[in-house]
């Protein structure tokens, strides 16, 4: 061998001295080009999330203008409203609401007895009348304010412009309203919670489980395989449980809104009375038609079951089958191994499969809307039967809205949204981190 | 005829196969009380394989089946009746990759405790768990530090942390799958002097690539090497010095000697 290598003409192949590092620069160089490359490439994504925040927030805040029909000035002679005692404001809305719907509030609850508050909102809605005529972002108020001011004068004399921060305390605490100005999301912040929560507590235990036992225990073969039958059970076994593991992976990639269907058809329509809680005797008039948190929960943990199967398998995988080994070694049965080893080592990557879990769930739509999320609800959902509305649902309701208020209410919606996720998630990795350490110092 | 009295283990005509591969046949080997047995051979010759079913860990492996029979004091342990669970407990396992679980080297050697159901106080464990550090020669080192993570410890320290472990639990024999082989020389070295300690109380069979050790410590030792389909076999076994000095066998002596393997 040693003759074959010096006969080898070893300097033609393998360049020396300036040829090499000619070769050596333009290696260099290369490297360097791709390393642009990537870098740009990530800088291109930052860009496009900068831009993607932006326009979110530009649109969350910014300036209205507001003309009422009356002016509140000429109406009271310059008081402010709330200055004025319950007296002069019956007064006021004596002479200038009409009688019919006087008398049609009065019927809904005597005037005589409401406080002074109920009455200002009434003189603010039936008299003076605030309109919205013009919706600019935060861009046109910082940059273009002249613009829009002259722009404003010349169509709508009367009209005032404010600042107006979309994201308020007030959007945050009130219910639903068909006016923008008054519209909150409370109800669709605690539907989300709500069906966060069912979908939690029905995906994680039916996920783990499944992934336990897809990962711990299909290798065991349970039947004799010294015998022809045994061996044959063992392996028709050990194909079922294939075909299942392909089968999850591709239910990880169906489209949502086959789920959704999904759901229509079993939780809402086949099990309607167990999501409408009529089998608990707890059903209403308005979710007797199984519409309710419940159907939709267990449909989003359907949707997500696939993602938490398959992340707490990865999880499981991780942990050293060494120590599975050293546990059995020492007489523990399979649970004892799996309770006691392995899902402790597994539980901070089954976290996180689990924040994976939650924040496709969290942002879900489509599902909903075939399952029959509502898009108006008054009130707050107070159980799993109450009819429900989430986040996703009503942004996606108000951004399909022609009038520019409420894209502007559905960008303040979307920020609440993307906020509520980082809660989620935030407190999922806190909480998996601090597993980490403590089993890395206890 | 039963089990004679004088050894521990024996097998007969053991045979091993994973799904359609042999990897051993026709092993009769017989071990004797607080005795060390080495198991040696070269890679694939299925010596840690005889060693795993020796406390029915290949049970764990997808295939494996094992045929012949494997006396345990004279019973079967691949007897329908008998669970693994219990031929584990009281033949414990120490692995070549030190694998203490990430708890603290209290937890660590309580475990085995724990699992089999232990019923006594805190205290009584508490001496347990010395009883167990002590045996493993690890007390004086952890003793200050036992609520650590039993990954902290160094190498050689946890391997002997995962021979208290299973020392914890009282077994009669203890198999070590070649124990050192991830140790440096001073770690070994201590390892060594400790199995010579434990011979006074257990019966040990240890699977090792390092001949120079099966000659330091074993008392007999099982020279295995693999046929022409690749099955083991066991050659040839006998007291560490005749195997060492008067092989039988020409395969043996060609090995002992370093002229393959």
């Amino acid at each position: 061998m040693d003759s074959n290598l010096s006969q080898l003409p070893a300097a033609s192949v393998l360049p020396e001295g300036a040829a090499m590092m000619r070769i050596i620069r333009m290696r260099r160089l290369v490297g360097g080009i791709w390393r642009r490359i990537t870098l740009s490439c990530t800088l291109a994504g930052v860009v496009i999330l900068l831009l993607l925040g932006f326009s979110i927030v530009n649109d969350a805040f910014g300036a209205v203008a507001v003309q009422s029909k009356v002016e509140l000035a000429q109406l009271t002679g310059g008081r402010a409203l709330e200055a004025l005692s319950r007296t002069e404001l019956l007064a006021l809305l004596e002479a200038n609401v009409r009688t019919r719907v006087l008398r049609a509030l009065d019927r809904e609850r005597p005037l005589a007895m409401r406080d002074a508050a109920d009455l200002r909102t009434i003189v603010a809605t039936e008299i003076i009348q605030p309109e919205i005529v013009g919706v600019y972002p935060l861009s046109d108020w910082l940059f273009r304010r002249e613009a829009i001011t002259t722009e404003l004068k010349a169509q709508h004399p009367r009209a005032e412009l404010r600042f107006r921060s979309w994201l308020s305390a007030q959007f945050l605490g009130t219910a639903m309203s068909s006016q923008a100005l008054e519209a909150g999301i409370r109800t669709a912040i605690l539907g989300s919670c709500w069906m966060l929560l069912l979908t939690m507590l029905i995906a994680f235990p039916l996920g783990i489980g499944a992934a336990l036992y897809l990962e711990e225990y299909t290798s065991v073969c349970p039947f004799d395989d010294r015998s022809r039958l045994g061996r044959w059970l063992n392996h028709l076994l050990s194909r079922a449980a294939t075909l299942i593991q392909v089968n999850i992976y591709n239910l990880a990639g169906v489209p949502s809104i086959i789920y959704g269907m999904l759901g229509l058809a079993i939780f809402v329509r086949a099990l309607e009375s167990l999501t409408s809680g009529r089998m608990f005797g707890m059903a209403s008039a308005a979710t007797a038609n199984g519409r309710t948190i419940l159907a939709a929960s267990l449909t989003m943990a359907l949707l997500v079951l696939p993602v938490v199967i398959i992340s707490t398998q990865e999880a499981l995988r991780a942990v050293p089958s060494s120590l599975r080994q050293a546990s059995f070694g020492l007489g523990a049965t399979r649970w004892q191994t799996i309770w006691r080893v392995v899902l402790p080592s597994a539980l901070p990557g089954i976290l996180t499969g689990a924040i994976l879990a939650v924040s496709r769930a969290i942002g879900e739509t489509a599902p909903l809307i075939v399952v029959g999320a509502s898009t108006f609800i008054l009130t707050d959902p107070s159980g799993p039967f109450s009819r429900f509305t989430v986040l996703p649902i009503q942004i996606y309701n108000w951004t399909s809205r022609p009038q520019e208020e409420f894209r502007a209410i559905a960008a303040a919606a979307i920020i609440v949204l993307l906020l509520l996720l980082l809660i989620t998630n935030a407190s999922a990795i806190i909480l998996r981190n601090h597993m980490r350490v403590k089993r890395s110092s206890s | 005829m039963n089990g004679e009295p004088a050894c521990v283990i024996e097998t007969r005509n053991l045979q091993i196969n994973y799904g359609s591969f042999c990897a051993v046949k026709g092993v009769n080997l017989s071990i004797e009380p607080r005795t060390i047995t080495a198991l040696i051979g070269p890679s694939g010759c299925g010596k840690s394989t005889v060693l795993r079913s020796l406390n029915r860990m290949n049970d764990l492996v997808p295939g494996a089946r094992v045929d012949g029979e494997v006396l345990f004091y004279g019973a079967n342990l691949y007897a329908p009746e008998v669970d693994a669970v219990q031929v584990r407990r009281r033949i414990g396992m120490v692995f070549q990759k030190p694998n203490p679980f990430p708890k603290s080297i209290y937890e660590n050697v309580a475990y085995g405790l724990r699992i089999n159901g232990w019923r006594g106080t805190k205290a009584s464990l508490d001496a347990r768990v010395e009883a167990a550090l002590r045996g493993a020669a690890l007390w004086d080192e952890v003793k200050d530090k036992l609520q650590q993570s039993g990954l902290a410890l160094s190498g050689g320290q946890q391997q002997r942390l995962c021979i208290a472990r299973a020392l914890a639990v009282e077994p009669e024999v203890i198999l070590m799958d070649e124990p050192c082989s991830a140790l440096d020389p001073i770690a070994t070295l201590k390892i060594e002097q400790l199995m010579s300690e434990l011979r006074q109380h257990y019966t040990i069979v240890i699977v090792t690539h390092n001949m120079q050790q099966a000659g330091r410590v074993a008392d007999y030792t099982a020279f295995f090497l693999m046929d022409h389909d690749r099955a083991g076999q066991l050659i040839e076994y006998g007291p560490t010095s005749q195997i060492f000095s008067h092989p039988r066998d020409a395969r043996t002596e060609a090995y002992i000697s370093g002229r393959f393997g």
